[in-house]
């Protein structure tokens, strides 16, 4: 149980974030209204996908280092969760784009980067799928990991930041920029990038070691 | 130590292109091609072809033109050859002159084309300096982004649908810099108009090399 307490924590943490997500007062502003508050199921995919991804690449990194199962399969299933969570970002933005700029894709530059994003993971796994012997796979993908990662980081903060977007905080639209994020959307807002990133770790950890347990069974068969 | 390695590498790599000239001359006949075929597709309708599709459709054809070009660079290599310099040579030599090899065969590749294509379809280009130097950052940003692509891919199975998979997504931020810089000097505005995308190019490509530099070396002992 005390190795668990983080487990606990996710799923306190989750319950209050749609909890308060729904209930709780939010600030009036004009175009976004209610739809504010998918700050809190939204933008956490993000900031969760950008950190299991980091996850991922610090395995590849240990994998070059020191050439073990239990780092490939690490990396491997971070990358998954990892593509998991910007696949639900991109849903939960197109959901929230409809209601307020009228269409799920108006070629935002953020859209687009996190549409490319997504297809350098996907990359990622074909390039894995291509390879039969497993530790040529591993060291390979890791290294196309890193490469990809550094790759997205001009992709992702960078390019958006030289031209306007539509996101809210860009281009004259009312955000939540730090002077103008209302202490209570805080209040969620934090609990909710932690909690579900720790959702996307707790599911990298039952993954992986159901990978490494199922690795150890074709060995011994 | 490093440095003369890499100029004999370069050196080599000149050397075997030139005798071997049909790789040079497929991949010239290859961008002649291209082009004669968007005249074909746009030469009776001249009016469709408006500034930002010009563009456009220039980096297209230089894309695809050096994605071509530069996935043999590892394929070609036969493997007694490459245990030879494994032998002899630093991975760190091997990539650095494949990438200055790569980008002077994009560099001359994107200039034939350049010529070519403005030859045969109209050079709406205002500022032709400043669009040469697009042309120059994207050689640099295309060899040194596919030649790590193409030495990950010339390990795996099919390594040609490969290359193309894995280099798209990771060059696409690239291309969006070069369009808008070139269109830019197309439409000859003010040069420190174009200082941003110019330092953001040649930031990534800092990073592209970097990584390459520390990765390759991985790649190399398979």
């Amino acid at each position: 149980m005390r190795k668990n307490w983080w487990k606990l924590l996710a799923i306190v943490l989750l319950v209050f974030t749609v909890v308060a997500g729904m209930l709780s007062e939010v600030p009036r502003l004009a175009i976004l209204n209610e739809t504010i508050r998918n700050l809190y199921f939204h933008v956490p995919m993000w900031f969760g996908m950008i950190l299991i991804l980091l996850i991922s690449v610090v395995y590849s990194i240990k994998y070059l280092r020191n050439p073990t199962v239990k780092n490939d399969v690490i990396a491997y299933e971070a990358a998954k969760v990892g593509i998991l969570f910007g696949v639900l970002g991109i849903v939960t933005g197109m959901e929230w784009a409809k209601f307020t700029w009228g269409e799920y894709w108006s070629n935002d530059p953020k859209q687009n980067a996190s549409a490319i994003g997504l297809l350098i993971y996907f990359a990622y796994l074909v390039l894995r799928s291509s390879f039969s012997e497993q530790q040529q796979r591993a060291r390979i993908s890791a290294v196309y990991n890193i490469f990809a990662f550094a790759a997205l980081i001009p992709l992702l903060f960078i390019l958006p930041r030289l031209t306007d977007s539509l996101h809210p905080g860009n281009g004259g639209n009312p955000g939540f920029n730090t002077y103008d994020m209302d202490s209570s959307l805080r209040l969620v807002f934090y609990p909710a990038v932690l909690g579900w990133t720790l959702l996307g770790i707790w599911i990298i950890n039952v993954k992986s070691r159901l990978e490494i347990l199922r690795q150890r069974i074709y060995e011994t068969v | 130590m490093l440095f003369k390695e890499i100029l004999y590498l370069i050196q080599k790599d000149l050397v075997l292109e030139w005798r071997q000239k049909y790789a040079l001359n497929g991949m010239l006949l290859y961008v002649g091609s291209v082009v004669f075929v968007c005249y074909l597709s746009f030469g009776m309708r001249s009016n469709l072809l408006v500034a930002p599709v010009w563009n456009a459709l220039l980096w297209i054809i230089l894309l695809f033109t050096s994605v071509n070009a530069i996935a043999k660079s590892f394929m070609q290599e036969n493997r007694g050859r490459l245990l030879y310099f494994y032998s002899i040579v630093s991975p760190q030599g091997i990539i650095l002159a494949k990438i200055i090899y790569n980008t002077l065969l994009m560099l001359l590749l994107a200039i034939i084309c350049f010529l070519f294509y403005g030859f045969v379809l109209g050079n709406p280009v205002a500022d032709i300096p400043m669009f040469l130097l697009s042309l120059l950052l994207g050689a640099i940003g295309f060899s040194t982004s596919l030649t790590m692509i193409s030495s990950i891919a010339s390990k795996a199975a099919n390594s040609s649908t490969l290359m193309a998979v894995l280099s798209f997504p990771v060059i696409v931020p690239m291309l969006l810099m070069l369009i808008r810089m070139s269109k830019n000097a197309m439409d000859g505005l003010d040069r420190s108009l174009s200082l941003d995308e110019l330092l953001t190019l040649l930031a990534i490509n800092m990073i592209v090399v970097t990584v390459s530099y520390i990765l390759f070396p991985y790649l190399w002992r398979s």
